[in-house]
């Protein structure tokens, strides 16, 4: 049973490639994951094992040190709500509440449609813009209760450019050919790399 | 070996200087100083981590105090440390305090609570109270993350040995830290269990009670148990453990750090299988073959089962009779029983292997290395069985040396093995054709020759597989001693004291002290007086023997031919034909239920003496507990058989065995009762030098296989139907049951789909087995286990051939 896509698959090879050790491409490669699926599922982890030479169980020990990596399912709108001081003196948890009453789930739930996981989250560093919250990590400042529901609203309709949970990028990096340094492994190193050089020297 | 002299960094621990070497860190220079640093995750033979900040100590670099991790930082010129300051017994006291938070203290009930580092430390260096009165946290306890290990994630305290063990030193990851923060616990993969073949080790260094062994939970308290320090016989690596008893039944065992050999690791075979010392169906009284009824063996008295033995012994005549086993036995029971049969019976047909080892002379008359030059080499080349499923230890040591980049293993053979992760080569050749694979590799180009012949070499040897002859290793060997004539090798030799046998003369022409029968030691003839004139027959030369008629009586010292033969033909043919059966063992095998005489010998655990490993090294047995019924030792059996045959063995003890063994074989001069019984055991002795001139073949082309034939390569598994494990309740169901492996190529050439059964056809029988896919397997080879629950391979193999061919059809 095979958990990448065939075009992920294909993406999954260049970027084991990029380093010196597969292994390395682990993190990477819980990305294009959770980009796919919105989610890491088991079957995932043990594909990425499988790719990168290790066991299932060294994935999920990376992957679960990482909150931003769901191991559950989430909706195609992960909204953070932060509740850390300067938010909550600025009524994080009115706002909070109202989200919840509003989807109709508890923090850390999400709505039967598969449209929004709502968390309460630590801060976000946008203090001065309390209260404030992310929708799939993207700031939204100083949001009212009314404004959160236009949020909601906004999201639901299709008029927005908030791409689906686990998106990194609108705009794939793609190193070209000839831009490429090649990997050396870390005990191979033999001198400094390139760009250390200096200027005037040929590289 | 580092280049740097030792003892070059001069530290001031508590006032005292101390010579510390360079690099070493200030907690293991602490160790040698005599001074203790209490510790939770160091470990000596892994990695530091400082995970747990229990090492801090004041140390001055001229900075004035500072706490540091003594595991963490490297001894430096002039560095001052102070173990006891005020500093330090505050920090001990805070970290302690800290672990304690979410520990569950539910001593009371937990398996380590009398010997836990934990539990001594907080006493030792704790502040006696804590402040914390919040809920702490909870897991369901405790979950099993394999079938012979159980995980207590309340008591764990993070140190992070388990995992580093896992990952380090076994090689098998699949246990880890998993969440982080106050979450953070080991965890498995959901489904994937720690199934490492190594993981008995994680119970036995783990700080705390959060690992425990499925069959020693609740068995015994720490402070019931006694130990005494011996060494495993389950395989021949001879790793040193230490034996623990509770009301006279083995309980636990636990590694014991020797350098030479295991470095404190013990494989889950040889750390759980005592119980089958322990096991009801231990044989207690001797047997004997019902008169009137032919399938019935009914108990006896000593006294009659060794009149019958002897008796059918004599009948038979010394050329009639044939001794095959003696692995089991300790060097002094096969001593006994060599003089036994050469002196008393007069005959030569003795043999320790059951035809899957390599031939006496080749063990012991080629140069031999340790298993410490083997790490150090500069190549180890593997010629032989998977070293993970039969010497799981000697693996082990290869994984770890290789993965520190001190040698480099090169592998040639049939099938993927447990090596072939971390080695930098390995080369899959046909079965039987690894001398020419390795006659090509040194003819090419490939640097790995130049690697070979210019760097040294240590070739660990042995039979890569039960359904080839030992011709193809013999072949190996001899390419070997021609063209790379500086290499040193290690058998590869699987039964526990094989090498102890074969050194005492069980084994056709060999003599105690690695001397022939032609050349017999002069102490040695003024004590056995007779010899028998010519070499005898070896264990498949016995059973051919037998099958024919012209062998009446075989005795089997511990030996299950029916299981363990390769040819399990030949073996029934022998047992068919052969008059008398006399089997002395510790249970009833297969082979035992055909034999007319049985006499009970004791076990592992219940006799003294000495054992040696692969390596040629002795290391003492301790007597734990007192064998059950009316169970012997196996040297007296031999001496009460000799009496009754009018002899003499002239032994009255182990002790005496060992001094006529020191004075009568050449290579064991020296190594004198005082020293066997000294400190120098702890090491095991070494013993050098042979007088045995191994006959090497020159290299053959083995047989083509045609086009409908597959070659059957069979090797064992650590886990299989082997007598010890199917009578160890917590092992026997780790065996897997056989399936015959071959490419899917293969499958689908002969219109096979994997996991449907097949006939397979070999010259020897006709049966049916699940046939099953693997890539890994060469094109052309059919790989099925050697002995596992429900039918072994030793059904389809010819002993007598050099290598085996077998077909499959469709049923
Ligand atoms: S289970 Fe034991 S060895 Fe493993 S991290 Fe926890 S305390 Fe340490
Ligand atoms: S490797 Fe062999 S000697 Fe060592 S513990 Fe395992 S069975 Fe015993
Ligand atoms: S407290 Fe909410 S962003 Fe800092
Ligand atoms: S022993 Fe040094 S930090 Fe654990």
């Amino acid at each position: 049973m095979k958990f990448f896509s065939e075009e992920n698959l294909e993406l999954a090879e260049i970027i084991i490639k990029r380093y010196p050790k597969p292994r390395s491409a682990m993190i990477p490669l819980l990305h294009l994951a959770q980009e796919q699926d919105g989610w890491i599922s088991d079957d995932a982890m043990v594909e990425i094992a499988e790719l990168v030479g290790t066991t299932s169980a060294e994935v999920l020990g990376t992957c679960s040190f990482y909150e931003m990596f769901k191991r559950r399912r989430v909706g195609k709108y992960v909204i953070n709500v932060c509740t850390t001081m300067s938010c909550a003196l600025m009524g994080a948890e009115e706002l909070l509440e109202h989200a919840e009453r509003r989807l109709g789930v508890k923090a850390g739930g999400t709505t039967a449609d598969g449209m929004f996981t709502i968390e309460g989250a630590e801060c976000q560093a946008a203090c001065t813009e309390a209260p404030c919250l992310q929708v799939n990590y993207r700031h939204r400042y100083r949001v009212t209760p009314d404004q959160f529901d236009s949020i909601v609203d906004e999201l639901s309709s299709t008029d927005h450019d908030v791409p689906d949970h686990g998106v990194l990028s609108q705009v794939r990096q793609h190193i070209p050919e000839d831009r490429f340094v090649g990997t050396v492994a870390p005990e191979n190193v033999t001198s400094a790399p390139a760009w250390m050089h200096d200027q005037g020297s040929d590289q | 070996m580092s280049d740097v002299p030792p003892n070059e960094v001069t530290v001031t621990i508590n006032g005292t200087e101390f010579e510390a070497r360079p690099g070493e860190m200030l907690i293991a220079a602490a160790d040698r100083a005599g001074v203790h640093i209490p510790r939770f995750c160091y470990h000596e033979r892994m990695s530091s981590v400082g995970m747990c900040r229990m090492c801090l100590v004041d140390v001055d670099t001229g900075r004035g105090p500072m706490l540091q991790p003594s595991c963490m930082v490297p001894v430096a010129e002039g560095m001052v440390v102070d173990t006891q300051s005020e500093d330090t017994k505050r920090a001990q006291e805070g970290i302690l305090e800290f672990l304690l938070v979410n520990h569950p203290l539910d001593c009371p009930v937990c398996d380590k609570g009398g010997e836990c580092p934990l539990q001594d430390q907080t006493m030792a260096y704790g502040p006696g109270e804590s402040r914390f009165v919040e809920e702490k946290r909870h897991y369901e306890k405790p979950i099993p993350v394999s079938d012979l290990v159980h995980l207590d994630r309340e008591r764990c305290i993070l140190c992070d040995r388990c995992t580093r063990f896992a990952d380090e030193i076994a090689g098998d990851p699949l246990i880890q830290f998993t969440e982080r923060g106050n979450s953070t616990q080991i965890l498995t993969f959901p489904d994937e269990p720690f199934s490492s073949y190594f993981s008995g080790n994680t119970v036995q260094i783990c700080p705390v009670g959060a690992l425990t062994a499925a069959p020693y939970r609740f068995k015994a308290r720490p402070w019931d148990l006694e130990q005494v320090e011996s060494t495993c016989t389950t395989c021949a690596v001879g790793c040193r453990v230490g034996v623990e008893s509770s009301r006279n039944q083995l309980v636990r065992y636990l590694g014991v750090d020797v350098e030479s050999v295991n470095h404190g690791w013990l494989c889950d075979k040889g750390r759980f299988d005592y119980e089958a010392v322990n096991s009801g169906d231990r044989l207690v009284t001797p047997l004997i073959r019902d008169n009137h009824d032919e399938n019935q063996l009914l108990g006896t008295d000593w006294g009659s089962a060794l009149a019958r033995a002897a008796e059918a012994i004599e009948q038979a005549g010394p050329q009639r009779v044939g001794i095959i086993g003696g692995s089991r036995l300790t060097n002094e029971d096969a001593y006994a029983w060599a003089k036994l049969a050469r002196s008393i019976i007069g005959t030569d047909n003795v043999d320790a292997q059951l035809g899957d080892g390599l031939p006496a002379d080749l063990v012991l008359g080629l140069p031999t290395a340790t298993i410490a030059d083997a790490c150090e080499a500069d190549t180890v080349l593997i010629v032989g069985p998977d070293l993970k499923e039969e010497l799981p230890i000697l693996h082990l040591r290869l994984r770890v040396a290789a993965t520190k980049g001190q040698t480099r293993i090169v592998e040639i053979g049939s099938i993927a093995t447990g090596t072939e992760p971390h080695a930098q080569r390995s080369i899959r050749c046909r079965s039987g054709e690894a001398a020419k694979t390795l006659v090509a590799l040194l003819e090419s180009d490939d640097p790995l020759a130049d690697q070979l012949r210019d760097g040294s070499v240590v070739a660990v040897l042995g039979r890569a597989s039960m359904a080839e002859s030992a011709t193809p290793a013999l072949e190996v060997a001899s390419v070997i001693r021609d063209r790379l004539p500086h290499a040193t090798f290690l058998p590869a030799l699987r039964r526990g004291n094989v090498r102890g046998a074969l050194d005492m003369g069980l084994a056709p022409g060999i003599l105690p002290g690695r001397t022939t029968i032609d050349d017999p030691s002069e102490p040695l003839m003024n004590l056995w007086q007779t010899l028998p004139e010519k070499a005898g027959l070896d264990t498949t030369a016995m059973l051919q023997a037998a099958a024919v008629g012209q062998l009446d009586t075989l005795i089997l010292l511990g030996a299950d031919p029916l299981r363990d033969f390769p040819d399990r033909n030949l073996a029934v043919e022998g047992f068919r034909h052969v008059k008398t059966v006399i089997a002395i063992d510790n249970f009833v095998t297969e082979s035992v239920s055909h034999a007319d005489v049985v006499m009970p010998s004791t076990a592992y655990g219940e006799q003294g003496g000495t054992t040696t490993n692969i390596e040629g090294r002795v290391s003492r047995l301790a007597q734990k507990i007192t064998p059950p019924g009316s169970t012997r030792d196996d040297w007296m059996i031999a001496a009460e058989l000799a009496w009754r045959l009018g002899g003499d063995l002239g032994i009255g003890s182990r002790e005496e065995i060992w001094c006529e063994i020191e004075q009568v074989a050449p290579s064991h001069a020296g190594v004198t009762i005082e020293r066997i019984c000294g400190p120098d055991a702890h090491e095991g002795i070494l013993i050098q030098g042979s007088s045995v001139k191994p006959t090497l073949p020159t290299p053959q082309e083995p047989p083509v296989v045609d086009g409908y034939g597959l070659r059957l390569v069979s090797g064992r598994k650590l886990w299989d139907a082997g007598t010890g494990i199917s009578h160890s309740p917590s092992l026997r169901d780790l065996a897997e049951e056989p399936t015959l492996k071959v490419h899917p190529g293969d499958l689908q050439r002969l219109g096979v789909s994997s996991g449907t059964a097949v006939r397979v056809i070999s010259t020897r029988t006709t049966e049916t087995l699940l046939a099953v896919a693997d890539d890994t397997i060469l094109r052309g080879t059919a790989v099925l286990p050697f002995n596992q629950p429900g039918g072994g391979a030793n059904r389809f193999i010819d002993a007598t051939a050099l290598v085996n061919d077998i077909r499959i059809e469709t049923l």
